[in-house]
Order: structure tokens, then sequence, then C-alpha cells
């Protein structure tokens, strides 16, 4: 009698086990074609900034990552502000020198209509040990986004065809004007520069 | 498509440099021949590509101490090293900064470095930066696969090492050993330049 219900019981536990095993895959199908549905909204009615891969944070810093595909919308926006784009990470000696030059920038021409965003190559490891503290510590005042996007040969040339790769290396470009520079820059240089774009 | 886009590229740079007299500014292009060098080892011995015999070639790679991609494809140089080298390219390595300007790449530092992480090819320092603006490196790591011929060493692939500098294992193209596979059989180099990110070289 005990045994009849025990096996009883197993059948009723296989049969709900394989009821709900044959469901799974169903359901998730429906969640991804949601998925999928929402993104192609999302897509259609915000054509404005990309959404970035992640955001990293730490109490009182936050960086968005972008892969190119993403960050290639902050360097070919088309409106009254002229863009200085500087690619460095904290470990590059020259970029984190010239850094202050480009902050002081960013505050002095900031009712020209001139926005500085700081693009770090940082990888992925360095980020919670070494780019938010850096920020937080220098207090940062310039956009920075992240760059995650290992494949470099993919978008080095679509930056800029004449980029080697090397940091630090800065765009600065408006509606009408773009230029790109492989070097390093004092603060008077890189004034120089941006006061052309007018 | 992308394949005749690039052959019209080539044609046409091919077309161009039949007119070109002088050497081409910034460095070497594909199919320039490469000057050989005589620099110090870090066992303090002097190294030519000249000495190194039963060579078909080299993989001269522009690299540091200090550089957090540099470090990135320590191992995987080593790797290269290990594999080619019994197939006749081995991997030659310098250091083209300039010690005064970034200590960590001192000549003692780069003893230390290449003890430290078993360096089982000659790591030479560029002494007074002559070497790296010849053949055109901008940054570190900067690969010249060399391939040895009758009228010199005949460069043959410029750039990276492959395409994911933060994870080797996510790897899907290997250029360094792609040029070297195929011109152990003879064959044309498909992919014969790329772009990585890297430090700037302090000279």
């Amino acid at each position: 009698m005990i045994l009849k219900k025990i096996s009883a019981l197993t059948v009723m536990a296989i049969v709900v086990l394989l009821i709900s095993c044959k469901k799974d895959p169903d359901t998730a199908k429906t969640v991804e074609i949601d998925i999928l549905q929402k993104k192609e909204v999302i897509k259609d009615t915000l054509p404005k900034q990309p959404k970035p891969l992640k955001i990293y944070s730490n109490d009182t810093v936050a960086v968005k990552a972008y892969d190119y595909a993403g960050l290639k919308y902050f360097l070919k926006q088309k409106n009254d502000t002229t863009y200085v784009i500087n690619f460095w990470a904290t470990w590059c000696v020259p970029c984190v020198a010239e850094l202050p030059n480009f902050e002081k920038i960013n505050a002095n021409y900031k009712k020209n209509k001139v926005k500085v965003i700081l693009v770090s190559l940082d990888m992925a490891k360095m980020i919670d040990t070494r780019l938010l503290p850096f920020i937080k510590e220098k207090q940062i005042k310039s956009e920075v986004l992240l760059l995650r996007d290992p494949d470099a040969d993919s978008w080095i040339s679509k930056v800029d065809s004449t980029w080697s790769g090397a940091i630090p290396a800065t765009l600065i470009y408006n509606a009408d004007m773009r230029k790109f520079y492989e070097k390093s820059f004092t603060y008077d240089e890189l004034e120089k520069e941006v006061s052309n774009f007018k | 498509m992308k394949k005749i886009q690039f052959l019209a590229l080539f044609i046409m740079l091919g077309a161009l440099a039949s007119f070109t007299v002088n050497p081409p500014a910034g460095g070497y292009k594909v199919g320039d021949t490469a000057t050989d060098f005589n620099l110090k080892n870090v066992d303090g011995k002097m190294v030519s590509l000249k000495d190194i015999k039963n060579a078909k070639g080299f993989i001269v790679v522009f690299t540091c101490n200090h550089c957090p991609y540099a470090q990135a494809y320590e191992d995987r140089i080593v790797a290269l090293n290990n594999k080619y080298k019994a197939l006749g390219y081995p991997v030659v390595a310098i250091n083209p900064n300039n010690p005064e300007k970034e200590k960590a790449d001192s000549f003692a530092k780069m003893q230390e470095r290449a003890k430290e992480k078993k360096f089982s090819f000659p790591y030479l320092l560029d002494e007074g930066q002559k070497i790296f603006p010849q053949y055109g490196a901008t940054k570190t790591p900067h690969v010249y696969v060399l391939q040895k011929t009758a009228k010199g060493n005949v460069v043959k692939y410029i750039g990276a090492i492959d395409d994911n500098y933060e994870d080797a294992k996510a790897v899907k193209q290997k250029y360094v050993e792609n040029a070297v596979d195929a011109l152990l059989k003879n064959k044309d180099v498909t992919v014969k330049e790329t772009k990585a990110i890297g430090c700037s070289i302090k000279a």
C-alpha cells in the first residue's frame, strides 16, 4: 500500500517535471520575442543617445561603457557645439599629464558651446581599481565615457584614417569641421586649435 | 566586395609606390626592405638579425615593460616564439622607449622583466631610439613580420598580434600567426596591415 503510494507519487513527480521541462523553452521564446520587439520600439522612437553596454559606478562616480557602434554617436553629433574628444587611459602617462588642459578648456569654453568628452581606453579589469577612483580623486568635470571594444582594428581607422592607434589622441569636430591629432597638447595649443572651430 | 576594394587599393598603392623615389615617410610599408640593427640584448650581448642563423624571417615586436597593452601581450609573445622559432620565424623584441623618459623601461628593468616573464627571445634596447623611427613604429606593442629574401628582410605584415587585447581566449583573428603560417606555405599574407591601441613610444 505504502509502496504503491510512493510509486504513484514518483510518477506524478516525473510527469510534473516533464511538463515543466517542456514548458520552459516556450516561455523563454516568448520572453526573447518580447525583448526583441521592445528593442525595435526603442530604436524607432529614440534615435538619441545610444544605450550603454554597461554603467560602471561606485558611490560617487558613474561611467557609461560603449562599444564602437555605440560610441560613434558621440563622434558625429551635428549641432551648434564643438566637441573635443580625447582618447586616454589612466595608465597612459602623457594622457594623464595633458588631462588638466582638457578640463580647463571644458570649463573656460562652456559658454562658447565647446564640450570635452574624455574617452577612456582603460581595460575592464582597471575600471573599478583605477578609472573610477581616478575620476573621483582628480574631480574630473568633463564627461568620461569608456570604450570597451577590444577588436581595435575594427574601429581605429573609423575614428580617423590617419590614427595609428597610439594614445593620447584627440578629435575635434563640429557640424562643419573635423580634425584629428595623434599628439599631446599644452593648454595654449589646444586653445588655439579649438578657437579655429568657429 | 571588401576584397575587391582591398585589391583596388593595393593596385593604387602599387601605382603610387612606383612613382615615389624617396623612402616613404612614416616608416615601412608592406613590401619595403627593413633595416638590420645591432642592439644590446638583456644578456649583455649585441644582436643583429644577420647573426640569427637558420631563420627564414623574423617576428620583430616593438614592446616595453611599462605599457599595460604590452603587458597584456607578453605571454602571447612568448607563445609566438615558442611556436615559430623552430619553424624559422623567431621573435626579436625591441624596447623603443627612452629610459630617461620612462624609468620603468630602463635596461635594468628590461632584464628584470625578461627574467620574470621567462622571455625565450632577445629583448633589445633601441639605444638612442634610432631603429623604431626607421620601422615607423608608433606604439607598443607594434609588430613587423619580416621575410628573409635575397634582397634583404622584406616587410610582410605590420600591426597587431591579434584582435583582442583584453582576453587571449576571446581572440578570433591571430594576425601574426596567420601571416607567418602563410609565409611558411609560400603563400601571400591576406591581412597585411592592422591597427591596434598602444602606448605611444617615448623617444
